[in-house]
């Protein structure tokens, strides 16, 4: 199995008559996913050129379409009220593509998370796809993709894109692959998507992509140094990043002496996860530990 | 976004926290009036520049050591002001160049008896707005939090419920202070996260907050940042943004949605996403190069971005050559080729560049390209992007 999603996932597209909303619904309806509604509100009745109903709600397109996930295009500024709305609805998984959204909005929505049974992929991410349940809920090109036994976690966009490519172009494939997004507010972290990809039998080996600032990297790693026997390989960007503009003494403080790439790639070469020194040698690095 | 000092007191001001009497100057012509004017003889003359560690910094001419200084008459401190308008500031923070002082803040001095640090920010991790206070102040914090951990006390606060008087009661018994001074602390500690919360702030810094010689809590010196993501809904404080402090290309870069930080190097990047652009630096740096900038054209940029971004890493006189890598997702390939040949027929573009295409829309991309008759290398892959540039700009 994959995690997270699959081939009977049912998504409603928040925000799908807008540009972007519009461009990708089309591209993962091309894929194979099952996009069975689309939402803007004051456009409930109508139907796009796909074929798609349109409803004002998420509660209604719940109701008529039997909806259980949702892909989010929502302008920054409203993109929390269209989480809010799929938490409220109950839905098991809300994919939130949308960059730029405010820290202390993701603060509020954060903890009614934590109160529901939802899950959060993202904000400002490429969302989630797995290729042989042909389910791509997001924005990824879909041609990288081959089904196979990588779980692929990453924080960056593109970068969980060259990882794909990578693996792809090795002859490989990904089980799944969960891009959480690279704000300082995420729902899912590495620690979360890593723990699913360890209890999917589906998943042989995992690929984890991860940024300097934050300790998402170390958190993961001990999770893997205790419970994880799959071979697992680590690249971390921005280890030639100049000292970036520092948040007065605070920041420092908060993250201590996590958030360099030292530290993280310190935590991770302890937990005995390969380790790629350049982003060109992601795949070299996990197929050195991993073969079949 | 970043204040200045002048400005972040003021705004405490607003939210009835005491700060010091402070007026800024901007001008050496409205110095003798402003002086005048003043109610006090001793002055604190501080300058405002977007950079910590002021105090520890030293001037390129003649001033010296100090970006804050202490004058016990007016015509010192006119002196003193005189000299600090239009130096360089150098401090740990500005890098070698330092910072032009165009603005300078002339405060009261305080007698203070006890001095505290103070700050409100999210933990990421926690996902929650956490406030710290420790009973030491002053410019050696972060050696405080690293020795003495336990004199930093940390309050997480609940969104729903905001910061509580029972947090801060706990705090102020834990910290010794008397009924009238908790009483004090709780005033000011809820307004200090009202401001936190009404103005979307990243970041809200007392240091030092004091206990002045008659008892009372008054905000010395503070520094507040902005959450970005949330300025279109916060006019007032975008008023307050000092072009003058920042890199005038970053600030047309912001214009345009684009991710730009100027670097040292010669060797200009263009890609897509934050991730990608450090891994392309840390090839570019592994290949033996040096960066010109780091630039994240971002997810959904359109031709038009594209051409602004390239004509502003071209402003960039040490640039050598340029490498362009995206991974197109929401960001097509063809947009980003239309936005590269409108820049380069534009700015007649004559320096070696590489280009990197994958994702959406690629071969219409690499066609655009190709029918444009400018001079580009291709290259397969990330790797051969950086090493390609790097040994075309030996």
């Amino acid at each position: 199995m994959s995690i997270l999603v699959n081939k009977e996932t049912r998504v409603v597209v928040c925000g799908i008559t807008g540009k972007a909303g519009t461009f990708h619904s089309n591209q993962c309806l091309e894929f194979g996913t099952k996009i069975v509604a689309g939402v803007t509100p004051g456009k409930g009745g109508q139907i796009t050129a796909s074929n798609v109903p349109i409803f004002n709600s998420v509660q209604e397109s719940v109701i008529n379409e039997g909806v259980d996930t949702a892909l989010i295009f929502v302008p920054p500024m409203f993109a929390v009220a269209s989480i809010t709305e799929c938490i409220e609805a109950n839905l098991k998984l809300i994919v939130c593509i949308t960059e730029g959204i405010p820290v202390l909005d993701m603060v509020r929505v954060s903890v009614a998370l934590e109160h529901s049974n939802s899950r959060l992929v993202g904000p400002n991410c490429p969302g989630i796809i797995s290729p042989g349940q042909r389910c791509k809920i997001g924005i990824m090109p879909a041609y990288i993709h081959r089904p196979g036994p990588i779980g692929i976690v990453s924080r960056s966009g593109t970068l969980t894109y060259e990882a794909v490519w990578q693996v792809t172009q090795r002859g490989s494939g990904q089980s799944t692959c969960v891009g959480i997004g690279g704000d300082q507010i995420i729902g899912m972290t590495h620690l979360d998507v890593i723990k699913m990809f360890n209890a999917d039998p589906e998943t042989e080996a995992i690929l984890m992509v991860g940024e300097i600032g934050g300790n998402s990297e170390e958190l993961a790693a001990a999770y893997i140094k205790q419970h994880v026997k799959k071979p697992v390989a680590a690249f971390i960007a921005g280890t030639s990043a100049p000292q970036g503009r520092r948040m007065g003494h605070a920041g420092a403080i908060v993250s201590g002496k996590y958030g360099s790439a030292e530290s993280k790639l310190a935590a991770l070469r302890d937990a005995g996860v390969a380790i790629a020194e350049i982003p060109s040698k992601m795949a070299e690095a996990l197929f050195s530990i991993y073969s079949k | 976004m970043n204040i200045h000092e002048y400005q972040a007191q003021n705004l405490l001001k607003e939210f009835n926290i005491p700060v010091p009497f402070g007026v800024m100057i901007a001008s050496k012509d409205d110095c003798q009036a402003i002086l005048g004017a003043l109610h006090f003889d001793k002055i604190c003359v501080k300058a405002q520049i977007h950079a910590g560690g002021r105090g520890a910094g030293h001037f390129k001419n003649d001033l010296g050591h100090g970006g804050v200084k202490f004058a016990s008459s007016k015509k010192e401190a006119f002196y003193v002001i005189k000299n600090m308008l239009g130096n360089t500031l150098v401090t740990k923070q500005t890098g070698n160049g330092g910072k032009v002082v165009h603005k300078v803040y002339l405060v009261e001095p305080v007698r203070f008896s006890r001095e505290y640090y103070v700050a409100i920010l999210v933990d990421r991790n926690l996902r929650r707005p956490v406030l710290m206070l420790s009973t030491e102040g002053g410019v050696n914090i972060e050696a405080i939090a690293d020795k003495s951990p336990e004199k930093l006390h940390k309050i997480i606060i609940e969104p729903s419920m905001g910061l509580t008087i029972s947090q801060i009661k706990e705090l102020a018994s834990r910290i010794r202070l008397t009924t009238e001074q908790t009483q004090e602390l709780s005033d000011l500690l809820l307004q200090l996260y009202a401001l936190f919360i009404v103005k979307d702030c990243s970041l809200i810094e007392i240091n030092p907050l004091v206990l002045d010689k008659s008892g009372h809590f008054l905000a010395i010196d503070s520094k507040i940042n902005f959450d970005d993501s949330a300025l279109p809904r916060h006019p007032d404080i975008v008023k307050l943004r000092d072009i003058e402090e920042e890199n005038p290309n970053e600030v047309e870069a912001l214009q345009y949605n684009l991710n730009y930080i100027a670097l040292d190097g010669n060797i200009a990047c263009l890609v897509n996403g934050a991730g990608l652009a450090m891994a392309t630096m840390d090839l570019i740096q592994y290949h033996g190069g040096q960066p010109a900038n780091f630039l994240d054209i971002g997810g959904g940029a359109n031709e038009g971005q594209i051409t602004r971004a390239f004509k502003i890493i071209l402003k960039n006189p040490n640039i050598r050559g340029i490498v362009v890598n995206i991974f197109g997702g929401i960001v097509k390939c063809d947009a980003v080729a239309q936005g590269i040949v409108n820049a380069a027929q534009a700015t007649l573009l004559s320096i070696p560049m590489v280009v990197r295409f994958e994702g959406t829309n690629v071969r219409e991309g690499k066609e655009v390209l190709n029918s444009s008759g400018l001079r580009i290398t291709f290259a397969d892959d990330l790797d051969d992007a950086a090493n390609t540039i790097v040994n075309l700009c030996k």
